[in-house]
């Protein structure tokens, strides 16, 4: 079918539920990226701080992990983690004499994109740490903060500068990849898109209202993102 | 009264011997003065006081309460309470060569820091104090301003207020005017010389001489990892007892 910028559109938009579907599908992309984001966040925290101050074996972890997920495509990374995850957990809890559980939800969605996004968190904030000039964190030490304080209150928020244009990135690809969990069927944005379209036959007008989602998405994201970092930036001197 | 008491301070990098035995006892209005040639060790002594920097030998007590140590692993001595360690450099207030104001919280922020997250102070007295201390190291109206907006004396009056801040049983000065513009060293030199006539503890690392003899009443000249004079400042300037202090002297003038 030919798309035609007719009142046909809008009505298939609104007519048969297939557009409040699609904004129920947007919600779920956004939570799932938003999990996402923020387990990769945590992972990202814990991943830097191993690479920077872990053992050997913490280091070389953390090396083959960010290493894999950098190289292998998104794609097949989120197959495998997903069924080999699954496989995982099912079989443990199976050796548990437990009852297996289904792992289409939200949260596996989640866990699958975390676990990409941890390895890219790991690096910007890794590489941002570096960026907080170390007398600062001795500054901290000599003043009798403990290593959590001091991460707390030094480490953390002076990387915060240097680690948002990074983070911001990766928070619009979280987005973006909750597109791929189509394929694994979350209920996601694309997914219904994908759905609304073979069953009207509409593919344009579907796939372009859904381009549409993620751009709009993106724009209030982006203007976000710079509020935070105006805030974040406000120690540092624009020269 | 005996304040901070370090015995016998060894330390080696590697194979590097640069501490080979340093004594100092500072009683309380002591201003001691720790001169020396560049690479003599002055820094690595005084991060041992507060072991920022782990001592390889030797023994610290402050203020009475002497630092428990045992083996770190790597040859040298680390605290073996980490409680007894943060409670002593939450005392042992440090102002350091390239300030290190903490570049995220404004001046006010940077004071009060310590004293309400380590020492546990109610903020509202934190500030009040806090404000005081800018007043009197004249920063009251920048209490409001970012490190990076500030220069580099005033930064260093900033560390200097965020010191005191925490009421310190001693303070530890590593080279405070180096990094500044020549024009810059006055107002700083300033503040540390109304501390010392305040009767404040200080161990004071400079290249400062005649500020050195000015305010201290006591300097330790390091050489090869050994205090090489020592004395009041008018025996030490005045009248050197070693010749390679006579030189290192001469070469300020
Ligand atoms: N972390 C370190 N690792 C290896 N060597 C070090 C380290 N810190 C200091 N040193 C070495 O120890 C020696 C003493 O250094 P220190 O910084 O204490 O000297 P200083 O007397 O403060 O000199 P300056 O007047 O230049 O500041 C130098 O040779 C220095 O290279
Ligand atoms: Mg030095």
């Amino acid at each position: 079918m030919i798309w035609s910028p007719s009142s046909g559109s809008i009505e298939l938009l609104t007519a048969g539920g297939w557009g409040s579907a699609m904004l129920v599908g947007l919600a779920r992309s956004l939570t799932i990226a938003l999990g996402a984001f923020a387990l990769g966040l945590v992972i990202g925290i814990a991943g830097a701080l191993g690479k920077l101050s872990g053992g050997a074996v913490a280091r070389q972890a953390l090396d083959l992990y960010t290493t894999v997920v950098r190289s292998v495509p998104e794609l097949v990374l989120i197959l495998i983690v997903y069924f080999a995850g699954a496989d995982l957990i099912n079989g443990i809890l199976t050796a548990l004499g437990q009852a297996k559980i289904d792992f289409n939800g939200a949260i596996a969605g989640i866990v699958v994109l975390g676990v990409v996004q941890g390895a890219y968190s790991t690096e910007v904030i890794r590489g941002a740490i570096l960026s907080v000039p170390l007398g600062q964190i001795e500054a901290a030490q000599a003043f009798g903060m403990s290593s959590w304080l001091t991460l707390r209150r030094i480490t953390l928020p002076a990387m915060l500068p240097f680690a948002l244009p990074g983070l911001s990135n990766l928070w619009l690809i979280a987005m973006k990849d909750t597109a791929l969990l189509a394929v694994l069927g979350f209920g996601e944005l694309t997914q219904v898109t994908r759905q609304a379209a073979g069953t009207t036959k509409a593919y344009f007008t579907f796939f372009f209202a859904a381009g549409c989602m993620y751009l709009l998405a993106t724009m209030v994201s982006n203007l976000l993102s710079r509020r935070l970092e105006a805030w974040a930036t406000k120690g540092v001197a624009h020269v | 009264m005996e304040m901070l008491h370090a015995d016998g301070i060894r330390k080696t990098f590697g194979n590097l011997e640069v501490l080979r035995g340093v004594s100092l006892t500072a009683n309380k209005g002591d201003v001691i003065s720790l001169i020396g040639g560049s690479g003599s060790g002055k820094s690595t002594f005084l991060r041992c006081l507060n072991c920022l920097e782990h001592p390889t030998g030797g023994e610290i007590r402050v203020d009475g309460d002497a630092i428990a140590f045992r083996p770190d692993g790597h040859g040298n001595m680390e605290p073996a309470s980490k409680t007894q360690m943060r409670r002593i450099r939450a005392r042992l207030a440090m102002v350091f060569q390239s300030f290190n104001l903490w570049s995220h919280m404004t001046l006010l922020e940077n004071v009060i820091e310590a004293p309400v997250h380590v020492l546990g102070v109610d903020r509202k007295q934190a500030v009040d104090e806090g404000l005081r201390l800018l007043q009197r190291v004249g920063l009251y109206d920048k209490r409001n301003t970012y490190p990076a907006f500030l220069s580099g004396g005033q930064q260093q009056r900033g560390a200097i207020a965020r010191a005191l801040a925490v009421q310190p049983l001693a303070m530890l000065f590593d080279e405070p005017t180096s990094a500044l513009d020549p024009e810059l060293v006055g107002e700083v030199l300033k503040v540390i010389r109304e501390l010392a006539e305040e009767g404040r503890t200080m161990i004071l690392v400079t290249h400062e001489m005649s500020f050195a003899r000015d305010v201290s009443n006591q300097v330790l000249f390091l050489h090869g990892g050994l205090v090489e004079d020592a004395g009041p400042p008018a025996e030490v300037f005045g009248n050197p007892k070693s010749e390679r202090l006579a030189r290192f002297l001469g070469s300020f003038h």
